[in-house]
């Protein structure tokens, strides 16, 4: 049964994002993205950067970076003909303020953001957006770190993007983690910084959903932004860590509309997170003949055969790896041989990152999980779960994806 | 007459949250010190219950900058619990993983986390380009070799587009730094060039983490060890990828010889007085797991690249687990005496603050103040890291540790008590570095030569039901901060117990029951401030240790008590 069932699973056509909305849709947006472009320049410059002088002193071409500026437009799921306005969306960076704060963290989303790729030029952006306060980054500590948080909050309220890496503990832990000289909980410092920002972007899956601290048993109660903030418009870019590409893909979105991007269920960008690892794996076709990798190093493993049999948990998460990758695309797991965990899907520590397939699951039982179930029953339950789960997402992100559209 | 109580929260350019509070007398001199954690997740509570093959996943997400390190341990303490012994294909590829951690940590914690401890960016901006090039010359003559950059034109674009930065007004993250305080000491021809080389660090720190995931699939947190070896098999058939790997790795290494090294060669004669004045100097014990298995042998029983050791007041000792202990009278949890890891209790007993001033909240240093226990070693406390790895080889004797750290005290000219003090753990690092930058070129050239011979080997089978009954291991490494390890009980094939000690605990822990100093907070003492609103030594020398907080935070329980709902039924302790 289960075998059948996980094909039908499988082979269910995705939720996928109709990338053609039509002429005219795209005529409307381009339009309204020429005049926000417009408007932002009339903004007095927070920096004066000639973005030719900056391409020729990092040694980029204006031809590479028009390369990058067209895999961008590509990622974003937008025609060719925004490639131009994609360019100057990113010459026009600099006048966004971005704040980036750091809770129940480990620093791996700083540390994506560090690699970001494409061409050099991403690291350009990393200088050109005005980036006001980032702990692992900045020069000051102490008083002077909270005074030019302070500032920056005041110059830019109401403008900022609000970066958050890492959980937050809401439960027993409320007050056990603090941050600055008066103790102030992470709690009440993100709901302080949240008031005054014009959106904010979770990155990673701690920020996202709660993450690692909030696995089984959750000990501290921790939970994503969206369970602690109501009143400002989240972006969720969850995976452990998230990918740069995606961080920046936001960001460009933002300046170049003035909105934030097309969301699915889970406040993902649709860009990013409109299909699963599965759809676009390089190793589909040996799922769709049946060859599997059956134990780590077998022939399966030598001839890179699916790896669905060592837990691989791409046909139920959605994310963009398999087609960006990671490190400047030199690899992503699968193409190293692991499946995928799932770590862009809400509770996947306690739901996919295990390297079993799911009806053979010994996972860890869910807190106040009761009399132990059989491994196969749990998994089982599970797995019906997942399916639903899924059901329910594509639902979701198909009927979000109509609204919007019917509405422009 | 009256003593300065400062408080440094949040202590920044680290990775993790830490406070660090220090009292400051009449003459600019710090008396007293305390360093305090105010971060916890309770990472070895959540992996309790879970399948021990699945842990390393989660047990690496203790940390995104030593990322993958805690990979490699809490797999190896499972191998270790189950006597598996990994081909040779796996022991190179994790060993090329973490050497491609250790290259990127370093490089990137001296340019982007530490320099700005010793480097004044709005000096630069009265620097002669044409003067910088003779400066490059000069110290990568003293490192014997040749600078990485010596174009004028270069160093003059560098402060071109600082000019620029600056001309615009807002900062970002350069605004508020503590430029044109009297202890920085470099000219402004070094600050250029050490900007430069800041500038380009950043652009290629990309490739030493590109290096992790050839093997790895990511970085950060790669994902392509398993519990019995590793799973590219894909990238180590293909000769192309090896190469690939090799061409990044002389590119970076080409890098450590021609601009790190040369730096810091500059910083320590800059910054020489402090140096041979031992500022910063701390606890003088040092304790080394050891680390980078050279051979294919069982557990601990290889040759290693870094040998395990203690050196307590200048003598060397063997390292000995048994004699781990951890002590929580100053730290949030319950418990009245120092107790092994494997009989360790930990119970969350939050104390908060003590008083609050001003809208300043102190710590409450007579009772409890930190999230991270204090690590005892034979009852003394110790240090971990670079300067600890060096320190220990050199003391025992070790032929290649030797040779890379006389090099770089006779080519600098150098007394060996230079090493004890802020700047020697700095130096130790780039010591470090150049070794690993060097060795890394002779593993990568075994791992191809392994491969070609047809040797495609990398998995050892093992029979899960049956090792994972009734087991226990360890997985004890040098992360690039220091020693790290993770033990683990398993029983009926979930884990029941876990623990990691790791560098941050034994650098950034509070007082003992003894009420002894911890890493930090002793090589604060001593340290004259210039400014004490300023807290710019205190900076230079928490930085030195380049602390890692997030790692350094956890519990333990083997009691079965737990903090939510979930039991956990133990009966068996050491």
């Amino acid at each position: 049964m289960n075998r059948e069932h996980l094909r039908s699973l499988f082979t269910t056509k995705s939720a996928r994002v109709d990338t053609n909305k039509g002429e005219a849709y795209y005529k409307n947006l381009y339009e309204r993205c020429r005049a926000r472009l417009d408007e932002l320049k009339k903004m007095t410059p927070m920096r004066t950067i000639d973005i030719a002088q900056v391409l020729e002193d990092e040694g980029v071409s204006r031809r590479d970076f028009l390369k990058w500026a067209s895999a961008t437009t590509a990622m974003l799921m937008l025609p060719a003909s925004f490639t131009p306005l994609v360019a100057e969306a990113a010459e026009l960076m600099n006048r966004i303020p971005v704040i980036w704060i750091e809770l129940q963290d480990c620093a791996g989303n700083s540390e994506a953001l560090l690699r970001s790729d494409g061409p050099k030029v991403d690291e350009i952006i990393l200088e050109i957006i005005s980036l006001e306060f980032h702990e692992t980054l900045m020069a000051p500590a102490g008083h002077q770190a909270e005074a030019q948080l302070e500032d920056a909050i005041e110059h830019f309220k109401g403008e900022y993007l609000l970066f958050v890496e890492g959980a937050i503990p809401v439960g027993r832990g409320r007050e056990w983690c603090t941050i600055g000289a008066s103790g102030e909980t992470f709690e009440e410092h993100l709901k302080r910084l949240a008031n005054n920002a014009a959106a904010i972007v979770a990155v990673g899956t701690c920020a996202t959903f709660g993450g690692v601290p909030a696995a089984a048993p959750n000990p501290t109660g921790a939970v994503g932004v969206m369970d602690v903030v109501g009143n400002k418009p989240i972006i969720n870019i969850p995976a452990c860590p998230a990918n740069p590409a995606n961080m920046v893909g936001v960001i460009l979105h933002y300046v170049l509309t003035g909105q934030i991007p097309e969301l699915d269920s889970l406040l993902r960008p649709k860009f990013a997170f409109g299909y699963r690892i599965h759809d676009n794996c390089e190793r589909r076709a040996h799922f769709d003949a049946g060859e599997f990798v059956e134990e780590w190093g077998d022939e399966g493993a030598e001839n890179n055969f699916c790896l669905y049999k060592m837990g691989c948990k791409g046909p139920m998460t959605f994310n963009n790896c398999s087609i960006i990758r990671y490190n400047e695309s030199v690899n992503w797991p699968i193409g190293a041989g692991h499946g995928c965990i799932g770590c862009s899907e809400p509770d996947f520590w306690d739901k996919y990152a295990y390297e079993r397939p799911m009806a053979d699951a010994n996972i860890k039982m869910a807190p106040g999980g009761g009399v132990e179930k059989s491994v196969d029953e749990f998994g089982l339950a599970l797995l019906t779960a997942a399916g639903v789960g899924i059901a329910i997402h594509a639902a979701a992100s198909a009927i979000g994806g109509k609204k919007e559209g019917e509405e422009k | 007459m009256s003593k300065k109580h400062i408080v440094v929260d949040p202590i920044t350019r680290i990775e993790g949250h830490l406070r660090i509070e220090a009292i400051i007398d009449e003459n600019n001199t710090i008396v007293d010190a305390y360093s305090s954690s105010t971060m916890f997740r309770g990472i070895e509570e959540i992996l309790k219950g879970r399948d021990p093959r699945d842990c390393g996943l989660l047990a690496m997400r203790i940390c995104g900058v030593c990322t993958g390190t805690h990979y490699q341990r809490s797999i190896e303490a499972v191998e270790h619990a189950f006597g598996v012994t990994i081909p040779k294909n796996a022991r190179l590829v994790r060993n090329l993983i973490q050497g491609s951690l250790y290259l990127h940590d370093h490089v990137v914690h001296f340019y982007h986390l530490h320099a700005l401890d010793w480097v004044d960016i709005t000096k630069a901006l009265e620097a002669d380009p044409q003067k910088t090039v003779d400066e490059a010359k000069k110290w990568a003559k003293i490192a014997g070799t040749t600078p990485w950059v010596a174009d004028s034109a270069k160093f003059g674009e560098v402060q071109d587009r600082l000019k620029k930065f600056v001309k615009q007004g807002r900062l970002g993250i350069f605004a508020k730094g503590y430029w044109g305080n009297p202890h920085y000491k470099l000219t402004p021809e070094q600050n250029l060039l050490a900007v430069t080389h800041y500038l380009q660090a950043l652009d290629l720190q990309r490739d030493a983490a590109k290096m992790m995931a050839i093997f790895g699939g990511k970085n950060p947190h790669p994902q392509s060890i398993v519990v019995g070896g590793v799973t590219c098999v894909q990238d180590l058939k293909n000769p192309s990828r090896i190469a690939l790997f090799k061409e990044l790795l002389k590119g970076f290494r080409a890098f450590i010889k021609g601009a790190y090294l040369p730096d810091i060669y500059m910083a320590g004669t800059m910054y020489a007085d402090e140096a041979l004045d031992g500022t910063g100097r701390g606890l003088k014990n040092y304790l080394v797991y050891g680390g980078y298995r050279l051979q294919d042998t069982g557990f601990y029983k290889s040759e290693l690249l870094f040998p395990g050791g203690v050196v307590v007041d200048g003598k060397y000792k063997e390292f000995d687990q048994e004699k781990v202990a951890e002590d929580v009278t100053h730290a949030w949890y319950e418990g009245d005496k120092p107790l092994h890891p494997f009989n360790g209790k930990t119970i969350p007993n939050y104390t908060g603050f003590g008083k609050k001033e001003g809208g300043i909240a102190y710590l409450d240093t007579k009772g409890k103040y930190s999230w991270i226990k204090s690590p005892i070693y034979d009852d003394t406390r110790v240090e971990v890291g670079p300067l600890a790895r060096m320190v220990v080889g050199y003391v025992k004797g070790d032929k290649r540790i030797t040779e890379y750290v006389g090099k770089f005290l006779k080519n600098g000219n150098l007394p060996a008590k230079v090493l004890y003090s802020t700047v020697g753990r700095t130096a130790a690092r780039a010591i470090e570095t150049d070794l690993m930058a060097d060795v890394m070129m002779e593993w990568v050239d075994e791992l191809a030569k392994n491969t070609a011979a047809g040797d495609l080997s990398t998995w050892t089978e093992f029979d899960f039901n049956y090792v994972s009954k009734d087991a226990q291991g360890y997985g004890l490494e040098e992360a690039p901060r220091g020693a790290l390890g993770h033990w683990v009980k398993i029983r009926n094939g979930k884990v029941e117990n876990y623990q990691a000690v790791v560098p941050s605990t034994w650098n950034a822990a509070p007082r003992d029951y003894k009420n002894r100093m911890g890493a930090y907070e002793a090589s604060l003492i001593g340290t004259k401030v210039a400014k004490p609103e300023e807290p710019l030594e205190i900076l230079r020398t928490i930085h030195s240790f380049d602390p890692c907080i997030a790692c350094a935070v956890h519990i333990v329980d083997t009691k079965g008590k737990s903090l939510g709902e979930f039991k956990v039924n133990t009966s068996c302790s050491i």
